[in-house]
């Protein structure tokens, strides 16, 4: 398991990517600071604390372009300079290491390959800020990146990059862990920052913000692994070389997770601007076992589905939300014909009905409705009054929950019912499933032609329902048949399909 | 000050930078509909989750609706709060908040009196779509001694965790589970009884459906009045009278003293009397207490407790044994005014009118739900009968008289029986916070020094603020007295003894927001603070409407020491009119 | 509530104190000390979580209810060898309910369950981050990838002897 994130790394083509975040990963030994600091790290440290003041780093930051790879794309500067300004005797950094987006793990790559990418920047962000102790908030659920992150640590302050006057300057910054438990939501800063004072990972309203009113109640600055991950480099390369990659409004790389039906899979990095088809195409390597692309989900359970006609959207914050969905954290699931999109909208209401905290009417009853109706649906139970109902409903909780999490969960919906309205209505008019996912809407049916009459799955059937003479085509009654399926497994002739 | 203009559905207003957009509405009579929202000033209580997304607003600019509660005013920002947008959008919140909601509306105990229900008729809520197929989230019914907990009827306003968490630092109560199935509960989802619940019924008065609401023994009452073979008898606590007026329509803190007693005579009891000649008592033996350590301690006798604290809150008093038992020597031995009423009318009273024990019911009336638990305590037991037999709250009398046709805002004033019905000025102020130190000071004072005070009212004592000093001089001896309501203060003071810091000679506490005007079985203040200023108000005013008010003049509390009692402190009062206390504290593989 | 009651001894109530202990009894780090005890025992039962509450000066409700909050901690034990299947989009897409059916087949439990012989005890987690593997089943640390309904009885049968 070790090896294998960043054999997932390596093994895509690296045609039209570019490195930044990932630049480390599976090429140097994430266990040896020495490393690291061959390949110039803690260099930008160095330079900042001993030529540039606060104000002139945030200056550089802001200069890059550089905005928030978690979620939103909130830019980066800008944030910093809001938890400079709030004066306090006490300051915090924060990392976002809880990773929670199904179907994303570039954090977790970074935070395993390139430790000390992150521990540098979070220092430059606590010089920057005025903040002398940093937390990096971690999924409990990755060990790997824990044992790293440790012994990343450990060699930082040996080295004197953490601890006490850093590169002999009264600047004093060191990084502890806190471990998140399990819950989405704690990617919504302010839930963040309440597990981390040890209590229900909650969001609270904004404002206070956190860079006013963060952990413990002082200034705290929180950035997620793969946007701190660009630090470093700003400051070794300059902001002009950051701001010369993506486009007019979204400047560097965005790694994506790349899963699904696509035949490479694994962690990419991109410049922003480029296109989903190259993405998925080019660098993906097309669509497994020659099957039709159907839509890419991006923004994990906050996203939307991408189709066809979005393939040569040029890939930036700005562009994914005017096409419904987001950037999020970068997962990027392909589906093929064979996905139902009712269903792929159930799962995504799924994981956030087990994920919404509670706290808010909306998100908390809301999404659970939403599931409910999207289950009617994919159970042929959907009647066309409930597409105007999930309409209504997604729209009202998007406007009205309380955080990030309910403000987008029902996206997954919209877009499907705005790409794929088609499959709405075969699932609610027609009661049937066009990629033949929902079993409620399907039947076994045994084609003529095929059948050789071995009787083997009428004795497989555990209710009776298929008939026919031996060495004869069989028969099955659908009102008997209670589609368990044994039929089909147990054909060895393909006799038996789902229609 | 700083100012802030806005434009509010077409209203330009100018208000105080900070202030949130429902507040300002309130300028222009725009009244946002709100739920969880609630902000009881002056007491600092306040609940602002903002979680249910009832008094989201439109504003200009914003992507998304905002919730007015705790959305603060910028310049030239312009809000709609009544746009289609909106409505649809509150309306949706509203149909969902519903869906998971039981509908047995017509028989529910909060009925008339819930928020939620009150909601859906502002609303105009008439159908709940899709209700037949949604889930509902149910949890187990939880029936302590004085608490009922109907959680498929909460709404996750929280007003109940802030309550129990952040104003009484109780800790019974919290928000327990995730998403769909996240409630507020004690930990374990046990019953209340095993937590360590102090009955105050604080989350039950601030609770806006019948989520959390009492156990309802008017039927018990009902019972005794129609059983011809028992003797019933009332008592009624100083803070009811105060606010009963408020369940019939009438203005908070208009005095329904001798309309209850007319009210409670119509309704069968056979006596009629009042808590406040017990509270009269109870001055008797906490202050004679109260000056014998105070003179013991003076002398230099370092064994001696100080300082002492009074005792007549059951709230309180579970409060120590589940949280300070160690402290449990500290707080007055004499019982709360109910349990001496209760013990002095099955004793003395009972042998005087020739009634046997077993055939007397004592009925209370009180402010209060921790009351309930307090007279099934074994200790208040009599050969396993109580001396207390049904404790109801002010709303269950409303209740009783609505029953029984009375309107009680026409009834003609009463008299209360005597003797246990004749009270001071210091038995009424009981009611409120500060009252009964002031009372108990009346007396003390006289007693230490030997001379008639000059001036009665001790304004130094009264207020509001949750956590208040004063001195008394004592002819020359300077008294130092601490009082708080809310157990969150009191939690403070407690602190401090435990440290050896504290400087009081004696401290009054009180578990309820305001003492007992504000209890948990008190008419429901909805969220608002004033009416029980109101109450405290009308408190005070029947004090000073009072002949005697002093308790150590009373004359029937003269005359049960010299007929039955000896004098206080004595052995019988002490078998009759103190108790001791318990470690309350649990384990959970002892439950 | 959890219907096994248990009384802690008192080695096992001192291990919890100097858990606490380490982490300064401060309540900020309550999460920490949860991880750190659910490692100790396997599970946090409620005579666990009191002992903490009444180290770091809090309401057990409170610690109960962030138990209840993280999907995390649990207060059921685990089979000997707990199996966790990923449900992750990426093994959503990849088949990964078919590969959770198979074993609740095999195994006669459900999700949350633990087998009468305290051997298995089945769930769910969200992406492990080996979505380039998926779907996923993880038994203990030991991770196993590409796992196709056929391939249960096998990874099963790998702990049976």
């Amino acid at each position: 398991m070790n090896e294998m994130s960043e054999d997932q790394v390596k093994s895509i083509p690296r045609k039209k990517q570019i490195r930044i975040a990932l630049r480390n990963c599976g090429v140097i030994d994430p266990e040896r600071i020495e490393e690291y600091i061959e390949k110039d790290g803690y260099f930008s440290l160095g330079r900042i604390l001993t030529e540039l003041s606060p104000e002139e780093t945030i200056r550089i930051v802001k200069e890059s372009g550089l905005r928030g790879r978690g979620g939103a794309g909130f830019p980066t500067g800008l944030k910093w300079e809001f938890a400079l300004k709030n004066k306090s005797d006490q300051k915090y950094v924060v990392c976002n290491a809880d990773e929670g987006d199904p179907g994303a793990f570039m954090d977790r790559s970074i935070l395993e390959g390139d430790p000390h990418s992150v521990l540098e920047a979070m220092a430059i962000c606590g010089y920057a800020i005025g903040a002398d102790t940093g937390y990096i908030y971690i999924r409990a659920e990755y060990p790997l990146a824990i044992e790293r992150l440790k012994t990343a640590i450990t060699q930082a302050r040996e080295y004197g990059f953490l601890g006490k006057a850093i590169f002999g300057t009264k600047f004093n910054f060191d990084i502890f862990l806190k471990y998140g438990a399990g819950a989405f939501v704690c990617g919504e800063e302010t839930a963040l920052i309440h597990s981390m004072e040890g209590r229900r990972g909650e969001p609270s309203l904004k404002p206070p913000f956190p860079a006013e009113s963060g952990y413990l109640g002082k200034p705290t600055n929180v950035n997620n692994v793969e946007t701190f991950a660009n630090i470093p480099v700003i400051f070794q390369k300059g902001p002009e070389w950051f701001r010369g990659i993506g486009t007019d409004k979204s400047k560097g790389t965005k790694v994506f997770a790349l899963a699904g039906k696509v035949n490479n899979v694994g962690l990419i990095e991109v410049p922003m601007g480029t296109t989903i088809r190259e993405v998925i195409f080019e660098i993906g390597g097309g669509i497994r076992e020659g099957k039709k692309f159907k839509a890419v989900q991006t923004g994990g359970p906050s996203g939307g589905c991408l189709t066809e006609k979005h393939l040569d959207t040029p890939i930036d914050y700005e562009n994914l939300i005017a096409c419904g969905s987001m950037m999020g954290s970068g997962g990027m699931i392909v589906m093929d014909e064979d996905d139902c999109m009712v269903s792929v909208a159930r799962f995504f209401l799924d994981f956030t009905v087990e994920e919404s905290c509670g706290k808010c009417a909306p998100c908390r009853i809301g999404n659970k409705r939403l599931y409910e109706l999207l289950d009617r649906i994919c159970k042929g139970k959907g009647e066309m009054e409930d597409l105007d109902r999930l309409k209504n409903l997604s729209i009202v909780i998007k406007d009205t929950s309380l955080c990030g999490l309910g403000q987008s969960s029902p996206n997954p919906v919209l877009s499907t019912m705005d790409n794929f309205y088609d499959e709405y209505i075969s699932h609610v008019v027609d009661k049937k499933c066009p990629s033949g996912v929902c079993r409620d809407l399907l039947e076994y049916f045994i084609v003529e032609e095929n059948c050789v009459g071995c009787t083997a799955c009428a004795r497989a059937c555990p209710v009776g329902a298929i008939s026919g003479e031996r060495k004869e085509p069989h028969v099955i009654n659908p009102e008997i048949c209670i589609k368990c399926g044994a039929c089909m497994e147990k054909c060895k002739f393909d006799a038996v399909i789902l229609r | 000050m700083k100012m802030v203009n806005i434009t509010l559905d077409g209203n330009h207003i100018e208000v105080p930078a900070g202030t949130t957009i429902y507040e300002s509405a309130k300028q222009v009579h725009i009244d946002i509909p709100a739920l969880c929202y609630m902000d009881l000033k002056d007491l600092n209580i306040r609940n602002r989750p903002g979680g249910c997304r009832i008094c989201v607003v439109e504003v200009e600019g914003r992507r998304n609706l905002a919730p007015s509660c705790s959305t603060a005013v910028e310049e030239g920002m312009v809000v709609k709060t009544n746009s289609v947008r909106v409505i649809n959008a509150r309306r949706t919140v509203m149909e969902l908040i519903l869906s998971d909601h039981p509908k047995d509306c017509l028989t529910c105990a909060k009925s008339g009196q819930c928020d939620l229900q009150q909601m859906a008729i502002r609303l105009g809520i008439r159908d709940i779509p899709g209700q037949e197929y949604a889930e509902m989230s149910t949890y187990r019914l939880d029936t302590s001694p004085s608490i009922i907990r109907e959680l498929d009827k909460c709404i996750m306003c929280r007003r109940c965790e802030t309550m129990c968490n952040d104003f009484q630092t109780v800790g019974a109560l919290h928000a327990i589970n995730r998403g769909f199935y996240a409630v507020v509960a004690p930990a374990f989802e046990m019953n209340l009884e095993h937590s360590p619940c102090t009955y105050c019924g604080q989350c039950v008065a601030v609770c806006p459906t019948g989520a959390l609401t009492e156990v309802d023994h008017t039927g018990k009452v009902i019972a005794a009045l129609n059983d011809p073979a028992k003797t019933v008898v009332v008592q009624t606590a100083p803070a009811v009278r105060a606010a009963l007026g408020e369940e019939f329509g009438m203005k908070p803190g208009t005095l329904v003293t001798g309309k209850m007693v007319t009210a409670l005579r119509h309704l069968g009891f056979n006596y009629v009397f009042d808590t406040d000649f017990a509270a009269d008592l109870t001055i008797m033996e906490e202050g004679t207490e109260f000056l014998g350590r105070l003179t013991r301690f003076l002398d230099g006798d370092t064994e001696v407790q100080m300082p002492i604290l009074t005792s007549c809150c059951p709230g309180w008093v579970n409060f120590f044994e589940h949280h300070f038992p160690e402290l449990k020597d500290i707080p007055s031995t004499a019982r709360s005014p109910q349990q001496m009423f209760g013990s002095v009318a099955k004793s003395y009273f009972a042998e005087k009118i020739g009634v046997e024990r077993k055939d007397m019911v004592v009925v209370s009336i009180m402010p209060c739900l921790a009351k309930k638990y307090e007279c099934q305590r074994e200790e208040f037991m009599v050969d396993g009968v109580p001396d207390v037999d049904i404790s109801i709250s002010t709303r269950e009398l409303a209740h009783l008289i609505k029953q029984a046709n009375l309107d009680l805002v026409e009834m003609t004033d009463g008299d209360f029986d005597l003797p246990l019905g004749e009270s001071t000025g210091a038995g009424v102020i009981f009611g409120t916070t500060g009252g009964v130190i002031e009372a108990a000071t009346r007396t003390a004072y006289e007693i230490y020094t030997g001379k008639t005070l000059e001036k009665i009212d001790f304004e130094q004592l009264r207020g509001m603020d949750g956590l208040r000093s004063a001195t008394v001089d004592f002819g020359g001896q300077e008294i130092r007295i601490g009082i708080a309501h809310g157990l969150g203060n009191a939690r403070k003071l407690l602190e401090e003894i435990k440290s050896g810091k504290s400087q009081y000679h004696a401290i009054e506490i009180m578990a309820c927001p305001g003492g007992c005007i504000g209890g948990g079985g008190q008419p429901l203040h909805h969220g608002d603070a004033s009416i029980l200023q109101a109450r405290a108000k009308a408190i005070y005013e029947e004090d000073r409407n009072k002949k005697i008010r002093k308790s150590h003049e009373n004359p029937f509390i003269q005359q049960l020491y010299a007929d039955y009692l000896g004098e206080p402190f004595s052995e019988k009062a002490h078998a009759l009119l103190h108790t001791h206390y318990f470690d309350r504290r649990k384990r959970v593989f002892q439950i | 509530m959890s219907s096994v009651k248990i009384e802690l001894r008192k080695d096992q109530i001192e291990k919890i104190h100097e858990t606490c202990e380490q982490f300064g009894n401060s309540e900020g780090e309550l999460i920490n000390i949860l991880h750190r005890v659910q490692g100790t025992f396997g599970y946090l039962p409620a005579e666990v979580q009191e002992v903490i509450a009444e180290k770091l000066n809090i309401p057990v409700a409170r610690v109960y209810g962030v138990v209840t909050f993280y999907s995390y901690f649990t207060m059921t034990p685990k089979g000997e060898f707990p199996i966790s299947i990923c449900t992750g989009t990426a093994c959503y897409v990849r088949g990964a309910e078919k590969v959770l059916g198979e074993f609740k087949k095999e195994l006669q439990i459900e999700v949350g369950e633990t087998t009468a012989d305290g051997k298995f005890s089945l769930s769910c987690l969200r992406c492990v981050g080996a979505c380039g593997l998926a779907p996923v089943v993880l038994v203990g640390d030991k991770t196993y990838g590409r796992v196709a309904p056929d391939d249960v009885k096998e990874i099963i049968g790998e702990y049976q002897s």
